[in-house]
């Protein structure tokens, strides 16, 4: 019974949604007869209208780039400025005969090959509706040729830019770094709608860390344009955000003062403030004029950059990795103050210094850099006349696993964390390291070229003057940074006793105030004390026989030692810490110590 | 397919239409390979979930439809409360691996629930189970037109009045419905957001406002226009490719492919939709029980919804809306959508011939 009603009320029902989806459909027929007619008007009796609204709607969204914010030293003087700069755009869907145009317009203004290369692989990836640069950086006598000759050609903008430059030339170039134009590579590394109209990015250094705090945010302007794509009018017009300025902790003139200091010699300079780790100098020298690469560097110029054998492309300050030879000397001291080891308790330990030290039961004899010895001396005396053999000795004493650790601590052997792109970590070698990287044991001999920062031990000029920083705070955290606040990385504080750090300090001191210090030279006519220490750090490692023979002037300028020199200064209140450090500069003390002391005279006299 | 139960006819228009779509996706980015790969991609999944809901009872939605109604109540929650803002709106889920508008499947979800309600119920409807309906429907209606999506909230009502309709209302209670909607309207008019506004406004005329809310219209009819009769040609089209036509890929594909196909291309268009329309309402009229009959009319007519809002709204006489046009425009949410709604299609058709056999 139930089961049959259901059925017929399953039939009514079943003959009402037939009906209703007959409504439906009907309805469906209307509404699509009614989008036909629509569709019927728009495309068939109203086409003759629409086409030619689609022929002339030259109305385009054009984007307006936004200006690159300005790089300042820590006074405001600028340092990447934006220059106005022409140049000579194409809209390809414009032009009628691609070959003849460049014939034509290369009679009227220089056109390379390169340009032409560029200009091609660019309209292969845009849209036939976006003008392509083909020229910048037009003289003011080929923008009048042009603006003269525009009315011959179809598909031609000039357009007024703004193109950066930088006025310290190569003063800035391993530090503020360059633009160059924007690739596809860097275009995958941003949101393309930001970078939509944009022509540069940052390719290296401040400019390349900083790029999208720099580039700002882009707008559109509505224009109407003309059949062969003349400007009628503007109809909309939206302002675009300017980058970000960025001030650096740097001072133009301190900077100018250490690139001048190095003159023709290569070398890395790094001057920061201890107590805020702010850098105050950073130079990397030879270096290269950034400007070109701006304007497209020629592959030739590009390759003599390559080739030049001082590397002026290279950043030593943060890849540049230098044995840190006796500017390692104070640390090694105070690993060995805090161990309290015998030789270096207090100013009672003493050791006999007699030109060379030998491992016992072995033949080799390790040099003092003194032929004839120091005689007796303290650690005192041992870094203020930088006596090897004191440090040979302490060195044993230690072993190398505790100096690992104890240089470790004060940064050597990781990177700084300064936010200037690739940064090189040094070397700090242990036992350990050794085995997994060479999968040898560690050799005594080894352990005591370590103790005067030779053998394995490399560093850089930033951890150097680093290191130097946290010396003179004795102990505290110093962050280099570039841009306030930017470097976040917290290091654990160095401990050492009130006495450790003075003895070492005072030590120092004595390096260049001292009467037997090895930089008593810059330490005349001073108003203020430095704190320092000279090192000379071996690049050809002179086999015994050669040594012997003393035959260091026939040996050739590339194979000379390194000069480098570590201070602070004025001690009592550290204002700078400074690393020098002079590629094949000869000695420590007559090459690299003047530098550091103009750097300081300098900075003084400017507070 | 003996294993496989999917409806071949359904398969064959839908993926004609999807060709279409690729096609026309590729001119309208400019030929952007990455374009169509992301856009096989999202096929290729609503395609999988397509035929696997297909072979599920259509019971076995119906015992559903309480739960689904309930999680995709508690979505639409979940992006008012933490939904990422997109274009000015909040209508998106992050999921991890995908973003997801989950206003889109309540454009399923509702109908299914509806159809539920309805059915297997004394006819004509008394009116207390009107009521029942119309409030299952205004829940996820307003939480939608909060984010605010005005285009989406209006095809999910449309979508769950459209199995009220199918139910079998009284034609008078109908026209008194219709009657005071109409009376709504100024109503309406207030809570509309500005922008809202202004884009009925400018339908009227759209001349008024050329470089703001009336841009979208008169480029989008002068690319259709321009197409003429027979098009101007694959990858042709100019005025598409001006970078005006804004969501040239998305909601505004139609004026590309009117622009390239001209009118033989839009009427054959028209032709693959209203097949699949007959083939769905084929289906529901020979559907088993009344549930199917229901939820196969509720998705052919969201579908139907769909198409005339999208090409009203692109040939300038619907106001402009996000609604994208099934199958063709760039985009996942509402492709996957769609699918599902056709695999459940599918599994009603192939329970009917369970019925016949």
């Amino acid at each position: 019974m139930i089961r049959r009603e259901a059925l017929i009320d399953h039939r009514h029902d079943s003959r009402r949604y037939l009906i209703r989806a007959l409504v439906a459909l009907a309805g469906v027929m209307v509404v699509l007869l009614l989008l036909f007619i629509r569709l019927y008007f728009l495309q068939v009796v109203n086409y003759d209208h629409y086409a030619t609204a689609s022929r002339s709607n030259r109305l385009r969204l054009e984007v307006m780039p936004p200006v690159r914010g300005a790089i300042t030293d820590r006074h405001g003087e600028l340092l990447a400025v934006n220059v106005p700069a022409f140049s000579l755009s194409l809209v390809p869907e414009e032009i009628g005969d691609l070959d003849k145009l460049l014939a034509e317009l290369g009679q009227l203004i220089d056109i390379t090959e390169a340009d032409i290369a560029r200009f091609h692989e660019q309209r292969d990836r845009g849209r036939p509706f976006d003008a392509i640069v083909l020229r910048s950086h037009l003289s003011e006598q080929e923008r009048a040729l042009l603006a003269v000759n525009g009315h011959r050609f179809n598909g031609m903008r000039l357009d007024a830019d703004s193109v950066r430059s930088y006025p310290f030339g190569p003063l800035f170039a391993h530090l503020v770094g360059y633009v160059g134009r924007i690739s596809a590579k860097d275009l995958q590394k941003v949101d393309a709608d930001r970078y939509r109209g944009t022509r540069f990015y940052g390719k290296s250094g401040i400019e390349n860390v900083y790029e999208e705090t720099l580039h700002g945010e882009n707008s559109f302007r509505v224009v109407e344009r003309n059949a062969l794509g003349r400007e009628l009018r503007e109809l909309q017009r939206g302002v675009p955000q300017e980058g970000a300025p960025i001030q650096l902790t740097v001072d133009v003139g301190l900077q100018q003062v250490a690139a001048a200091a190095l003159g023709d010699q290569a070398g890395a300079i790094v001057a920061l403030e201890p107590a805020t780790g702010a850098i105050r100098a950073l130079v990397s020298w030879p270096a290269f004029d950034p400007n070109l690469f701006v304007r497209g560097i020629s592959s030739r110029a590009y390759q003599e950059l390559l080739n030049d054998p001082l590397r002026p492309l290279f950043n030593r300050v943060t890849q540049g990795q230098y044995p840190p030879g006796s500017t390692l000397k104070p640390f090694i001291g105070l690993a060995g103050l805090e161990a309290d080891n015998g030789i270096t308790s207090g100013r009672n330990g003493r050791v006999f210094c007699p030109g060379w030290f030998q491992l016992d039961g072995r033949e080799r004899k390790y040099r003092c850099w003194k032929r004839h010895g120091h005689g007796p001396l303290d650690l005192v005396d041992s870094i203020v006349q930088s006596c090897d053999v004191f440090f040979y000795q302490l060195a044993i004493k230690l072993g190398i696993d505790p100096i690992h650790d104890y240089l470790t601590r004060f940064g050597f052997g990781a990177p700084t964390g300064l936010n200037l792109g690739r940064e090189n970590r040094g070397l700090v070698p242990s036992s350990a390291w050794k085995r997994a990287k060479l999968g040898e044991p560690w050799y005594p001999g080894e352990t005591v070229i370590s103790g005067i920062g030779q053998g394995y031990n490399s560093a850089t000029a930033l951890q150097l003057a680093r290191a130097t920083a946290v010396l003179a705070l004795r102990g505290k955290d110093v962050r280099p940074h570039l841009v306030a606040g930017e470097n976040q990385r917290v290091t654990q504080p160095v401990k050492a006793t009130d006495s450790s750090w003075s003895t070492v300090i005072d030590a120092m001191t004595a390096v260049v105030h001292g009467s037997r210090g090895t930089a008593r030279a810059i330490g005349n006519d001073i108003d203020y004390q430095i704190a320092g220490k000279t090192g000379t750090a071996q690049v050809y490692q002179l086999s015994q026989a050669e040594d012997e023979k003393e035959n260091r002037g026939v040996i050739s300028k590339k194979l000379q030692d390194h000069a480098l020199f570590i201070a602070f200064a004025p001690v009592e209140t550290p204002e700078l810490a400074v690393a020098v450090i002079v590629e094949n500069g000869g000695s420590g003390s007559s090459t690299a110590a003047p530098i550091a002391r103009k750097l300081f005279d300098h900075y003084f006299a400017n507070q | 397919m003996k294993s496989l139960r999917v409806d071949g006819l359904l398969l064959v228009i839908l993926l004609a239409l999807m060709v279409v779509g690729l096609a026309v996706s590729y001119s309208a980015s400019g030929g952007n390979v990455a374009v169509v790969k992301g856009q096989l991609v999202r096929i290729g999944i609503g395609l999988l979930l397509m035929v696997m809901v297909a072979q599920l009872p259509p019971h076995f939605f119906y015992r559903l439809a309480p739960l689904l109604f309930l999680f995709g109540l508690l979505l639409l929650v979940a992006v008012e409360l933490a939904g990422d803002v997109g274009k000015g709106a909040q209508r998106w889920l992050d999921l991890g691996i995908m973003r997801f508008q989950p206003s889109e499947l309540s454009k399923l979800i509702v109908p299914l629930m509806i159809a539920r309600y309805l059915s297997e119920r004394p006819q004509p409807l008394p009116w207390i189970y009107l009521a029942g309906a119309l409030l299952l429907i205004a829940l996820p209606v307003v939480l939608i037109l909060r984010q605010p999506d005005l285009g989406t909230a209006l095809l999910v009502m449309a979508s769950g009045l459209a199995v009220i309709f199918f139910a079998g209302i009284s034609w008078r209670l109908m026209a008194t419905g219709t009657g005071l909607a109409l009376a709504m309207i100024p109503v309406v008019w207030h809570f509309m957001h500005d922008y809202q506004r202004r884009r009925v406004l400018t339908l009227m005329d759209p001349s008024s406002d050329p470089l703001g809310a009336g841009y979208h219209i008169i480029q989008s009819t002068i690319a259709i226009g321009s197409g003429g009769v027979y098009g101007k040609g694959w990858m042709n089209g100019t005025q598409a490719h001006l970078d005006f036509l804004p969501e040239s890929s998305t909601d505004f594909i139609f004026a590309v492919f009117a622009e390239e196909f001209g009118l033989v291309g839009c009427v054959a268009l028209l032709i693959l939709y209203l097949l699949l329309l007959l083939r769905g309402l084929q289906i529901s009229v020979t559907a088993g029980d009344g549930f199917g009959r229901l939820m196969a009319g509720a998705i052919v007519a969201i579908f139907f919804f769909y198409v005339v809002v999208n090409i009203g709204m692109v040939a300038g006489v619907l106001p402009v809306v996000g609604v994208p046009l099934p199958l063709i425009s760039y985009g996942g949410s509402s492709l996957v959508t769609l699918l599902l709604g056709f695999g459940v299609l599918m599994a009603i058709r192939n329970d009917q011939k369970m019925w016949t056999k």
